[in-house]
């Protein structure tokens, strides 16, 4: 079977590769492209370390195929902030202790910056409900959620300062 | 995991898609949110030779309600089931049901004509669907046909889909009825334990029509005409739902697995009949 010429617009850089259907985004990605930001973790759809987004959705990447990637926008936790720098839900997870060893924080934070993207100003059910596709198995939740919640107002705060 | 090696199609219309689908039989599959299919191809459970994506057949991604009747493209996701605020008015069962389905990523990528057509029958759609009384469009070489949901499951994974066929899109009537869906699972993103689909229709104090449907109790999802008859002229009091669950349960062929022994599904089931029963009168 023959390799595909796909083109993938990831963190704002066009990407140009040659792969096989079969090839997993998750893979192609850490493998080819050298972003290894996203995680294999369970890599059966479960545990959302590998989520990022693609065409503003937050996908586990684990379970697309590079082949339906093939012309999408795709970001992943290294496009969130300048290298070097750190983001407002980044900084939220370091000052709440949002994270322990940190398996899980690249996912969590990809699908975090897509959920205020479209709840701005969420409660903390609909954090626990939004978040319910990533899994930690350190924090317990508690710190995520608040950390989560506190990166929320920040941007909020920040929204309302500049209007 | 990595699966077998497949060709890749990615046809712009639902005619190129049946031709590929005539050309390969059975060895193609159609690919939509791909949540069900990838992880049977990774675990090699599911042997493609053709992978048929529709994502770029814009047509599959269009729903609207046109009088009373709800139309749904299959490639719409659960995720815009969610969020569509007239499909959320004139089926309100469906943004229940659909807000338990997975986990949020899944539900950005997990279409319902997929839910539908993939045959398992442990996904929501089907049994909702047969509780909706909805009609599936199937497309094919010979053009179009339809399918009521209540005949189109033949077994696990056995549809009355052709190799040929996709299903293009689903329709069924919107409605004011009591509604519910309860769902017991073990945790988030797994499949039910047992799940129930219910609708109810009150005039005064007395019930005019139900419909109640049942997930993942059987090896297709399971209708039971005789649940919703049992309701059907009673106030619905306390011994009428009893013997709705009763009927209900009688339908269903639970099978032991992971989720539990015969007996407890059983149990589970008649508690979340009786559930959806009781929440959908509040609703009625």
């Amino acid at each position: 079977m023959s390799k595909m010429h796909l083109k993938l617009k990831v963190n704002g850089e066009e990407k140009e590769l040659l792969a096989e259907p079969r090839e997993l985004l998750i893979h192609v990605l850490r493998e080819r492209l050298d972003i290894t930001g996203p995680h294999i973790g369970c890599e059966t759809s479960h545990c959302g370390a590998c989520t990022l987004e693609m065409n503003g959705k937050s996908v586990k990447s684990c379970t697309v195929f590079a082949a339906q990637a093939n012309g999408a926008e795709i970001t992943t936790i290294e496009g969130l902030a300048e290298p070097g720098t750190m983001n407002v839900l980044q900084n939220a997870f370091r000052e709440h202790h949002g994270l322990q060893c940190g398996f899980c924080t690249p996912g969590m934070i990809t699908r975090a910056h897509r959920l205020l993207q479209e709840i701005p100003n969420p409660t903390e059910e609909e954090v626990r409900h939004g978040m319910a596709g990533n899994l930690c198995r350190c924090t317990g939740y508690q710190n995520i959620v608040k950390s989560i919640l506190a990166a929320a107002s920040e941007m909020n705060a920040a929204k309302e300062a500049a209007e | 995991m990595i699966p077998a090696m497949f060709e890749y199609h990615r046809p712009a219309d639902v005619k190129s898609a049946v031709s590929l689908l005539q050309e390969h039989g059975d060895e193609a599959r159609v690919l939509a949110g791909g949540h069900s299919l990838i992880p049977m191809m990774k675990l090699r459970m599911a042997a493609v030779e053709h992978l048929v994506d529709i994502q770029d057949i814009e047509e599959l991604r269009e729903s609207k309600v046109s009088g009373d009747t709800v139309h749904i493209g299959a490639m719409v996701t659960q995720h815009e089931l969610i969020n569509n605020a007239s499909l959320a008015k004139a089926a309100p069962l469906i943004r229940e049901a659909s807000l338990q389905i997975a986990d949020p990523q899944v539900r950005y990528v997990g279409t319902i004509g997929g839910n539908v057509a993939n045959g398992d029958p442990a996904n929501d759609m089907p049994g909702l669907m047969q509780c909706l009384d909805a009609t599936y469009a199937l497309s094919g070489p010979s053009g179009e046909r339809t399918v009521k949901a209540r005949e189109f499951y033949e077994s696990a994974f056995m549809t009355a889909c052709e190799d040929d066929e996709i299903l293009t899109s689903i329709a069924f009537p919107a409605t004011t009825a009591g509604f519910a869906y309860e769902k017991q699972k073990r945790k988030i993103g797994d499949y039910a334990t047992a799940a129930a689909a219910v609708l109810i229709t009150m005039g005064g104090k007395t019930c005019t029509a139900a419909s109640i449907a049942m997930t993942n109790l059987s090896d297709t999802p399971v209708w039971s005409e005789a649940a919703g008859a049992a309701l059907v002229g009673t106030n619905c009091g306390d011994a009428d739902i009893a013997a709705a669950v009763a009927a209900a349960l009688n339908d269903t062929d639970p099978t032991e697995d992971s989720r539990g022994p015969v007996e407890f599904k059983r149990h589970v089931a008649g508690v979340i009949v009786r559930r959806a029963i009781e929440r959908a009168l509040s609703r009625a």
